[in-house]
């Protein structure tokens, strides 16, 4: 148990003053805007905003610099500013089939509508360091460009949905259960899941959907899509009568196509996994398609076969690393009390034990 | 209550329109045109109905991109509303965490209000659009370019 204690203002004050120092290190090397965390460590901002679950790159390039670059520390700065903020509304469902795609990909179909579009990614780099970019000021080449298609990508799953070979989503509530105003509940629902696993760690949930893929509870998966792009958001203004649109979001959104044969309830048909973070995470939203799969299994008549990621419990407990690493660190602060009566209790026992020892030698 | 365009009367299409450029432009965007508009139309008084403030709006998708909504995670909103002497009110909702923007977006959408709704789409609304249909423009011609035909190779027999 922790015990409140007082005194070590001066030593707490000192230390965050060298915090500070340490935090801008050193000073002939010039220091770090906003703005370059913002646009040259884009895909830290991107994690710190889909974990923070707070849609705003200034905000998640600051936490990395005051965080110096820990990115938990970051993410649970972005969690903690959130909570002083009202909430205007909730936004209309967003459409990712309208999305303007930077990148859309699929390991299912090889000639999709609309085309394979890879984006800027590095898949097919070979992951050699490049030196070159330790030297500064060389700018990069300009991108070629091509002419476009118009329209909207569809989603692969559509295609497979008008032969009815993929399960149907089914519909939900308007207004889907938030962990962020009533505690987790269980059993939860799939809306909820998602929810939890968007926000989720990305490396635990990277870990969960490894272990279905290691035969912990396998659901077979293929990427049937993957895309990254910006889609619109829309939210109803009161005032107004009307909605408008707020704003815009970079989002990563993946489908899983899993083989599944039927079961009880089901015929044999496909099923989906889905993941969809902000910012561009596209391992974090494979990852969240398989673990969202996985833990669908009674829904869909599947056994439940005791791996890790089919137990809901397991996973949306442990999947948020704000709460854990609340948790875990706080046995690192002062447990003076708990561990001056664990120290009494053992030198006790020992002095019994001794005597006893004693006793038996000298009969 | 969400709305297709075509349901819309065209003045509250216009203003829907209106409203969402301003949303998505941002402050630095916004303050040249605003500025530009300003001078061709002078706000000389207006009061504030509600000040500027931050907020968030809770972004949800839906389970497998087409079913059951569900919450994904908030993103900033700044809003504003204004009322000029004449009585027009403006309200500004803009993403981010500009007070800047939410006030050039309520008086913006006021006077759009109050009569002169043409020049405040010819002097902001519009550039505007165009900008942000450009930049969405480049962005898909680098996207188009990256395309690929991925080949399937043929195994020889024997």
């Amino acid at each position: 148990m922790y015990v409140a204690v007082k005194g070590g203002e001066r030593a707490i004050d000192n230390a965050h003053t060298w915090l500070a120092e340490e935090r801008r290190g050193d000073v002939d090397i010039s220091e770090l805007s906003t703005g370059q965390i913002r646009e040259q460590l884009a895909l830290a901002v991107d994690r710190v905003m889909a974990e923070g679950s707070l849609y705003d790159p200034d905000l998640a390039a600051l936490a990395i610099k005051q965080a110096r670059g820990d990115m938990i520390e970051a993410v649970f700065l972005i969690r903690a500013y959130r909570t002083t903020l009202p909430r205007f509304g909730a936004s209309a469902p967003i459409d990712t089939g309208a999305m303007a795609c930077d990148r859309r990909i699929s390991a299912t179909y090889k000639d999709l509508p609309g085309g394979q579009v890879l984006g800027p990614t590095f898949d097919y780099t070979h992951r050699l360091l490049d030196f070159a970019l330790a030297a500064e000021g060389l700018e990069p080449q300009e991108a070629p460009e091509a002419v476009t298609d118009a329209g909207d990508l569809p989603h692969v799953t559509d295609f497979l949905a008008q032969e009815d070979l993929i399960q149907r989503e089914p519909e939900g509530t308007d207004t889907p259960r938030d962990l962020t105003r009533e505690p987790l509940d269980f059993p939860t629902d799939r809306p909820l899941r998602l929810q939890a696993l968007s926000r989720g760690d990305e490396g635990f949930v990277l870990s969960m959907a490894y272990s279905t893929q290691r035969g912990y509870g396998r659901n077979h998966p293929f990427v049937g899509e993957l895309r990254i792009g910006t889609v619109t958001v829309e939210m109803d203004i009161p005032e107004l009568g009307f909605a408008i649109e707020i704003g815009e979001a970079v989002l990563t959104e993946c489908e899983t196509v899993n083989q599944f044969t039927g079961s009880k309830t089901e015929p044999p048909q496909f099923t989906r996994g889905y993941g969809l973070t902000f910012g561009r995470c596209e391992r974090k939203a494979i990852s969240m398609a398989l673990v969202d799969r996985a833990m669908r299994w009674a829904e869909l008549g599947e056994d439940n076969v005791g791996a890790p990621a089919q137990d809901e419990e397991f996973v949306l407990y442990h999947a948020d690393n704000v709460q854990a690493s609340g948790f875990l660190e706080h046995i690192k602060l002062p447990h003076y009390v708990d561990f001056q009566s664990e120290l009494e209790l053992i030198r006790r026992l020992r002095t019994e034990a001794m005597a006893a020892q004693h006793q038996e030698a000298a009969e | 209550m969400s709305n297709s365009q075509s349901d819309l009367s065209p003045s509250v299409a216009a203003r829907k329109r209106r409203l969402s450029v301003f949303a998505k432009a941002g402050e630095e965007a916004l303050t040249p045109l605003f500025e530009r508009f300003a001078a061709a139309h002078p706000i000389a008084d207006y009061t504030v109905l509600r000040a500027p403030e931050v907020g968030t709006s809770m972004v949800r998708g839906r389970a497998g991109g087409s079913g059951a909504p569900f919450n994904l995670g908030e993103m900033s909103v700044t809003r504003m509303s204004v009322r000029l002497p004449s009585g027009a009110v403006g309200h500004g909702y803009v993403q981010g965490r500009s007070k800047g923007a939410a006030r050039m977006a309520a008086l913006l959408d006021a006077m759009a209000e109050d009569g002169v709704a043409e020049s405040v789409d010819d002097l902001v609304t519009t550039p505007l659009e165009e900008a942000a249909q450009s930049a969405r423009a480049a962005r898909a011609a680098k996207a188009a370019a990256t395309k690929v035909e991925f080949f399937t190779m043929v195994r020889g027999e024997g």
